[in-house]
């Protein structure tokens, strides 16, 4: 072998350490990014389902044999089947206009929508509290007329509107922008109605991301505490949905209980993510326009 | 609502329909659901008066809860900064088995209510716990105390880092990594020069959006911190029990104050994009 390509050789063995990281440092790196994963996302996930369990099936049962806690359940699905319908349709009517048209003040209108995003859910309760509260600017006139709105399911529901408000929009918006209208334009050449594009064209084309939206819309929805507690005033029965009556019942130490209806809600958080990585996988680049922007 | 749309002068003329009525309901509910009642936060903050509001705003309570809110939440975004771009990187750049899970549990902080996460972090950092036994064992007392607070916070906060660097990561050119090297650069040189300047924007941006999301959190918090007032009570927890005592201006003079930070920060994000926008813009 010549020197020049013993020298070579050596060369390329030193390039290929420079590019890339060892066996064992790229090891290290994985086990380290695993034992943070394991401490900060799996323990917490594993221990909801084994705290539950921990005095058996009969005890976890149990949890769902008291009518305050059948009540919770159902005041989170009502709630929800109002909170995320309406988000869909405002999210819907907020991705038409600012996907479809070009107007001033287009930036600002989508800032504002994503506003409920950034702001405490704590506040999102406090507002309407100081609207509607006993002491809350429109308080005197609502009790004068018998409308209940703080303490009370209106208050629990708007609260979580608010809290929920961006998500359907967020996911239509750009993959709306993503398309164009060269459709839209082309069905309504052709005589089709308003309406007719809008259910035949448009929302075939986004119903991957609306699905998508809707999905993260309702998680939030059943889930969300700060909100809801602050406005709810958490009467046993009347006014707890699932997160504010796991407070009560872990405060009072009944700890299988309290887990136990935890057990519900992270059931469909996985139910969530498994569905949300699905419609990634299947439907990536559809998707994909609303991830990138 | 059609008058709107066609009076418009402020609109391009578009043959699509529909505009008047989008746009008009999307008006009406962000101005019902949103606008009006953060303005009325605004002017109930505001009608305290100013001696008021300086009294509120530095008394000891609120001062304490507002330094661990902003304090445990810059330190967890911290944390997230490091351990979020080290597990972007271990997704992005390698391959061993159960990638494709961790990839995806990573939103779970994003999907778990927080009430859920509250109890089931305390559980396991109380000091009968999992892992609270054993930090115990070694004289760390986790939940109850300002370090309870922090770990709900790096919860929370994970996901916004891993998912802000990720793309940026993949996108990244592998050739400029190779011609670093070609040209004598260690691998840790490679790594400090070439791949960190180029994700540096996405991550501060991943620990803006962590660190906003940590100030405000209120479930995962409340359960582990032991709420001990002066110590372990944040902000939003302050404002609970202000209007639990129906001291109204209270609540809304701290509510007032955090709604400022969040909103300095997304200007701060806004800045941070127009800025990586460029950058990436010039390469």
């Amino acid at each position: 072998m010549s020197d020049a390509s013993i020298r070579q050789e050596n060369l390329a063995e030193r390039y290929a350490d420079n590019m890339r990281e060892g066996i064992v440092v790229r090891g290290l790196l994985i086990l380290v990014a695993l034992v943070f994963l394991a401490l900060f996302l799996f323990l917490p996930l594993v221990s909801v389902f084994a705290e539950a369990f921990k005095r058996g099936w009969p005890a976890y049962l149990a949890a769902f044999d008291d009518p305050d806690a059948m009540a919770a359940i159902r005041l989170t699905l009502i709630v929800a089947a109002i909170a995320v319908p309406f988000n869909v349709i405002i999210g819907i009517a907020a991705a038409w206009a600012i996907a479809k048209f070009d107007f001033k003040g287009k930036n600002l209108l989508t800032s504002l929508i994503d506003l409920p995003f950034s702001v405490s859910p704590v506040i999102a309760g406090l507002i309407y509290v100081l609207l509607f509260g006993a002491q809350g600017y429109f308080g005197t006139w609502l009790k004068a007329h018998n409308v209940e709105i703080i303490f009370a399911v209106p208050g629990i529901v708007l609260a979580t509107v608010f809290v929920t408000f961006p998500f359907v929009a967020r996911e239509l918006i750009p993959h709306l922008q993503a398309l164009g209208k060269d459709d839209e334009e082309a069905a309504l050449t052709l005589g089709a109605s308003g309406w007719r594009t809008f259910f035949k064209i448009t929302l075939p084309n986004v119903k991957w991301s609306l699905l998508y939206g809707v999905l993260l819309c309702n998680a939030r929805a059943m889930g969300e505490f700060g909100a809801v507690s602050v406005v709810s005033g958490r009467i046993r029965g009347l006014t707890t949905t699932i997160p504010t009556q796991i407070e009560i019942l872990y405060n009072e130490y009944n700890g299988v209980a309290a887990f136990a209806l935890a057990s519900l809600l992270a059931a469909l958080a996985l139910v969530t993510l498994i569905l949300k990585t699905f419609l990634e996988w299947r439907y990536a680049d559809s998707i994909a326009a609303s991830r990138h922007s | 609502m059609s008058a709107v749309a066609s009076e418009a002068g402020w609109r391009k003329p578009s043959i699509l329909p529909g505009f008047g009525l989008a746009f008009g309901l999307t008006l009406t509910a962000l101005c019902l659901i949103v606008l009006i009642p953060l303005a009325a936060l605004v002017i109930k903050a505001a009608s305290a008066g100013p001696a008021d509001i300086i009294a509120i705003a530095t008394s000891p309570r609120t001062l304490a809860a507002l330094r661990l809110s902003f304090g445990a939440a810059f330190l967890a975004a911290i944390v997230n900064a490091v351990f979020g771009l080290l597990i972007a990187w271990i997704l992005v750049r390698y391959r061993f088995p159960g990638r494709r899970l961790i990839d995806a549990a990573v939103d779970l902080p994003f999907a778990l209510p927080t009430a859920v996460a509250g109890i089931a972090l305390s559980a396991i950092y109380a000091p009968n716990g999992w892992v609270g036994s054993i930090a115990e064992a070694h004289g760390l007392k986790i939940a109850y105390t300002p370090t309870g607070v922090l770990v709900a916070l790096i919860f929370i906060g994970l996901p916004f880092v891993v998912r802000s660097v990720q793309p940026v990561l993949e996108e990244s050119q592998v050739d400029i990594e190779e011609a670093a090297a070609l040209l004598g650069a260690s691998r840790l040189r490679t790594i400090f020069r070439v791949v960190l300047p180029a994700v540096a924007p996405a991550l501060l941006t991943g620990f803006v959006l962590a660190f906003a999301r940590a100030i405000g959190e209120y479930g995962s918090v409340i359960f582990i911190a032991g709420n001990i007032p002066m110590i372990s009570e944040i902000a939003p927890l302050l404002i609970v029990i202000r209007l639990e005592q129906f001291d109204y201006a209270g609540a809304a003079v701290v509510g007032m104050l955090m709604l400022l930070a969040s909103f300095s920060l997304i200007f701060l994000i806004n800045l941070l994009q127009a800025w990586s926008r460029k950058r990436l813009g010039d390469v």
